[in-house]
This record gives structure tokens, C-alpha cells and sequence, in this order.
């Protein structure tokens, strides 16, 4: 070969094409397989609001998996709404979701509008609930609510999304007609540690706050306290232990964003 | 153990099926097995044989990302620049498993959920780095295949008998649900009326450690080679 392989020219020449091809491949990958990757994160989160309201996921009769989500959610879903931060409405929606349509409350990405808008927003004003207040109000992004009927009840789903210890953690709460009830919730997460902080996704936790009610009148409306901690009052849940950080996630993101649902909920 | 640099003599018009390609496929399924002999790629063994769809999902990849990288670093061994050579093996290696992932999570949905972060780190799964530096650097692509098949498999068989052992007693049903089949129910109801319980010790990372560990004893015992003095 003539080339020297080992030479300046060519080392840099050899990367600079080998990059360029490669970042071509995963471009077109990335583009073609993105229809079906979006397809699959709607069912999914079909399968959590469905979880919310009480189905438990897997194969058999009555329970909600990736085949019949999109069906069930048509059935028991009969409203989508979305509001702002100080509870007017921004936009209801019935029937089919348009693909697409950003204004639809089910195509708000709720993890993405808080990974860039209120993340940081909370992160600031750990201390100060106050200006947390301000500062969220300001905050432009929209909230969905899906209003579900089941067994002739009103359910009331909505997505919450937070910061566990590793990375992002979300899940939908469901309230009932009272706007005061939790009927049932459904958590996960991107990275958290298996048998502590995972063991939000587990049932064994999640069924612990169906009949809690929020707090009427004082600070917080909703709270997880530590495992174990004796007279867990009604808005509160007890955490795992060994989960501690990523069970306050949890208790952060509920309590924070059932407050500006509960504005909405007065209205009603 | 050492990390053994098999430069083979590249002879020409060598058939894909001589008996030294073949050894190439067979070694590492049991005398030379990445998990068990070279005691590589451990972490992914213990993280993902809870259930065995992850592991043979884990295992599928596995077995794609090395045969890929192997063939192809092996295709290009004459032209990689030696100075940085790691970061164009490493380059393969990334966007293959990329290319993986994006499949898993446009076709198999549930299961990359399980994998989650176990996927991109099979770039880290020091079999894949290992044989492309020892292996496909120095041979052709087709006794690179070979050797990526044979490598691949070695690590896919530990993986599958950890998870089944795992399974079938941590859980006491195997799971196909990922893969569109249904879970089978491995011990009856009576079982546990008589008061059989599921090992949950099974569901833990340090129980597959003690699964290969006994597959460990049980291939050295039938291969005293294998025993390393000391």
C-alpha cells in the first residue's frame, strides 16, 4: 500500500470519514425506527393511566397491555383537558387523539416540559416556597388531566413528574370525584437503584396510597415520610426504607403538582 | 489468567470450516468460556439473569454486537490507523449497540425497559473490546466471525442456565410475556399450599454470582486443566 496508515494525514482523514459515515447510519436509523419508538411510548402511557386507574398490566382478561391500551383508554377516558398554572382551562379534547397535535392535552410530554422548564425552577427554591410559587406561575407549559369514568365514577388522572436520586422519576395519580381521594397510582423511573429506590414501580408500593386523602387546610397536601415512622396520617405514605431520596421525589413532585390540579378542581 | 493474543498465521484459501475455525467456536463455549474462564463480562451476568427473556434478549445482542465489531474491525484491520485504533474499535462497538437499542425499543418495547441501561453498557462488556484488540485486529473476517460466534455463544449459554436457574426458583414461572408468549407456571398451586415458598434470595445480584460459581466448580472439576496452580 502506498498510503502510510500511520501518518498525520491519514489518521485524521480515516476518523474524519469513519465519523461522517457512522453519524449518516444512526441519522437514517434514528429517522426510520422513530414512527414505531412513538407508537410505543403512546401505549405506554396508555398502560400507566390505565394502571392509575386501577388495571394491573399483563395478558389476561381485564388487565392492560400493549395490544389493548389504545382501546381501553378510548373506553374509560372520556374527556382530556388541559390547564394552566393557576387552573383555568387551556384546552379540552375528546375522541380520537391527533397524532401531532401539540395542543392535544395527551401529546403534552409532561417529563419533558418539567426536565426543561420546572426542573430547575425547583431546584432553586428548595427553601423558599414562596418564590416557588412565583416562579412556577411564570413557568409557560400546559398541565393535562384525564378525566376517566369507571364503574359509573368519575376518576380524575394526572400525570406527575419529579427528580428520584439518580435521574428522572413520573407516574399518574388518580383521584376520585371528591378531588380528595387517591383511587390509585402508578410510578416509575429511568435509573433507580434495584430493590431500593426501583421499588417505586413495584405494587407493594404503589398500593399503599389508594384511600389516602390530601390534607385539608395546612401545609403539605400530600407527603412521603420515612419507612417505618408510626400514626402515618391520611396524606401521608410511608417510604421505603433504603429509598430514602427517591421516596421524597416522589412526595415532592405529587405534592407540588396535585396543587396546581387542586386550583382547577375548585372551579369544577 | 492471562489474556491469551491468538495471532493465527493467516493463511490463504484457509476453508471457514477447517478444524482450526472450528476450535475457534467450541474453546470458548467450555474450555476457554469468557464468563466462566476469563471471567469477563461478570457484571452484565449478574445484573440481567432474573428473568429469562432479559437474558436471552441480553444474550441476542450480545452475540450481534460482537459478530458486528468483529467483522468489521476485522475488514478494516489493514487500515486503522494504530494510533487510534481503541477509538475506532470503540466507535464500532458504540454504534452498534446504539443500533441495537434503537431496535429493541422500536420492537421490543417491554423488554428494553427491563435491559434499560444494561444495553449501552454492553459497549463497556470487556468480551467485546477483548476479542476485537486479541482477535479481529489480527485475522480475517471470516475466522473473526468464527471466533465472534463462538465467544458470543460462550456467553450466551451462561447467561441462559443462570437466568433459568433463577427464575424457575426466585419467581417459580418463566416469563415469556416480552417475547408475545405467555408465562408458564412452573411449580403447581399445591406446591405452595404445602407450603413451598419462592427463594426470593434467587431474585438478587449475589445468587447468580453462586450460580456460576457452581458451574465454575463443575467445569473444572470435569477439566483438571483448568485448575490454575498456586
Amino acid at each position: 500500500m502506498a498510503i502510510d496508515k500511520n501518518s498525520n494525514v491519514f489518521t485524521f482523514a480515516f476518523a474524519g470519514i469513519m465519523v461522517t459515515v457512522v453519524g449518516a447510519i444512526l441519522a437514517f436509523l434514528f429517522i426510520s425506527l422513530k414512527p414505531l419508538q412513538v407508537a410505543n411510548d403512546e401505549d405506554k402511557k396508555k398502560m400507566d393511566i390505565m394502571g392509575a386507574i386501577g388495571f394491573e398490566s399483563g395478558t389476561e382478561a381485564g388487565q392492560v397491555n400493549r395490544g389493548n391500551s389504545g382501546e381501553l383508554f378510548d373506553k374509560y377516558v372520556v374527556e382530556r383537558v388541559s390547564i394552566d398554572y393557576n387552573g383555568n382551562v387551556v384546552k379540552t379534547a375528546t375522541g380520537t387523539i391527533v397524532s401531532g397535535d401539540k395542543t392535544d392535552p395527551f401529546n403534552i410530554d409532561v417529563q419533558k416540559e418539567y426536565r426543561s422548564k420546572i426542573k430547575k425552577v425547583v431546584k432553586k427554591n428548595k427553601r423558599d416556597p414562596e418564590n416557588l410559587a412565583v416562579e412556577m406561575a411564570a413557568v409557560e407549559t400546559a398541565y393535562p388531566l384525564y378525566v376517566c369514568e369507571k364503574d359509573g365514577q368519575k376518576l380524575y388522572v394526572i400525570p406527575v413528574s419529579g427528580t428520584g436520586l439518580w435521574g428522572p422519576i413520573w407516574g399518574y395519580v388518580a383521584l376520585k370525584d371528591d378531588f380528595r381521594t387517591i383511587s390509585g397510582a402508578k410510578f416509575d423511573h429511568e435509573g433507580e437503584t434495584p430493590g431500593l429506590g426501583a421499588e417505586i414501580k413495584e405494587s407493594v408500593f404503589q398500593d399503599k396510597f389508594v384511600g389516602k386523602t390530601l390534607n385539608t387546610g395546612s401545609e403539605p397536601l400530600f407527603e412521603i415520610v420515612k419507612g417505618g415512622t408510626p400514626n402515618v396520617k391520611d396524606y401521608q405514605v410511608d417510604g421505603i426504607t433504603g429509598g430514602t431520596i427517591t421516596s421524597k421525589g416522589v412526595g415532592e413532585m405529587v405534592d407540588r403538582t396535585l396543587k396546581i390540579y387542586e386550583r382547577y378542581f375548585k372551579t369544577l | 489468567m492471562s489474556t491469551e493474543t491468538q495471532a493465527l498465521q493467516e493463511v490463504k484459501k484457509e476453508s471457514l470450516f477447517s478444524k482450526k475455525n472450528k476450535k475457534l467456536v467450541t474453546d470458548p463455549l467450555s474450555d476457554n468460556n469468557p464468563i466462566t474462564i476469563q471471567v469477563l463480562g461478570i457484571c452484565s451476568a449478574l445484573a440481567i439473569t432474573v428473568q429469562i427473556q432479559q437474558a436471552l434478549m441480553m444474550s441476542l445482542s450480545v452475540i450481534f454486537v460482537l459478530i458486528g465489531a468483529n467483522v468489521i474491525v476485522s475488514m478494516m484491520r489493514k487500515i486503522i490507523p494504530d494510533r487510534i485504533r481503541i477509538i475506532v474499535q470503540l466507535i464500532v462497538v458504540a454504534s452498534l449497540v446504539i443500533i441495537v437499542n434503537e431496535f429493541l425499543k422500536a420492537y421490543a418495547p417491554d423488554i428494553s425497559e427491563r435491559l434499560s441501561v444494561f444495553v449501552g453498557l454492553i459497549i463497556t462488556n470487556c468480551i467485546i473490546m477483548g476479542r476485537l484488540e486479541a482477535f479481529a485486529l489480527g485475522n480475517k473476517p471470516g475466522p473473526a466471525m468464527m471466533d465472534a460466534i463462538g465467544n458470543g455463544m460462550g456467553y450466551a449459554w451462561i447467561l441462559l442456565v443462570v437466568a433459568v436457574v433463577r427464575e424457575i426458583f426466585g419467581s417459580g414461572y418463566i416469563n415469556l410475556e416480552g417475547l408475545g408468549l405467555t408465562k408458564i407456571q412452573i411449580f403447581p398451586q399445591a406446591f405452595y399450599e404445602m407450603g413451598y415458598m419462592n427463594n426470593n434470595l434467587m431474585i438478587l445480584p449475589p445468587m447468580a454470582l453462586v450460580v456460576v460459581g457452581i458451574i465454575i466448580w463443575i467445569q473444572r472439576s470435569r477439566n483438571k486443566a483448568l485448575i490454575e496452580d498456586h
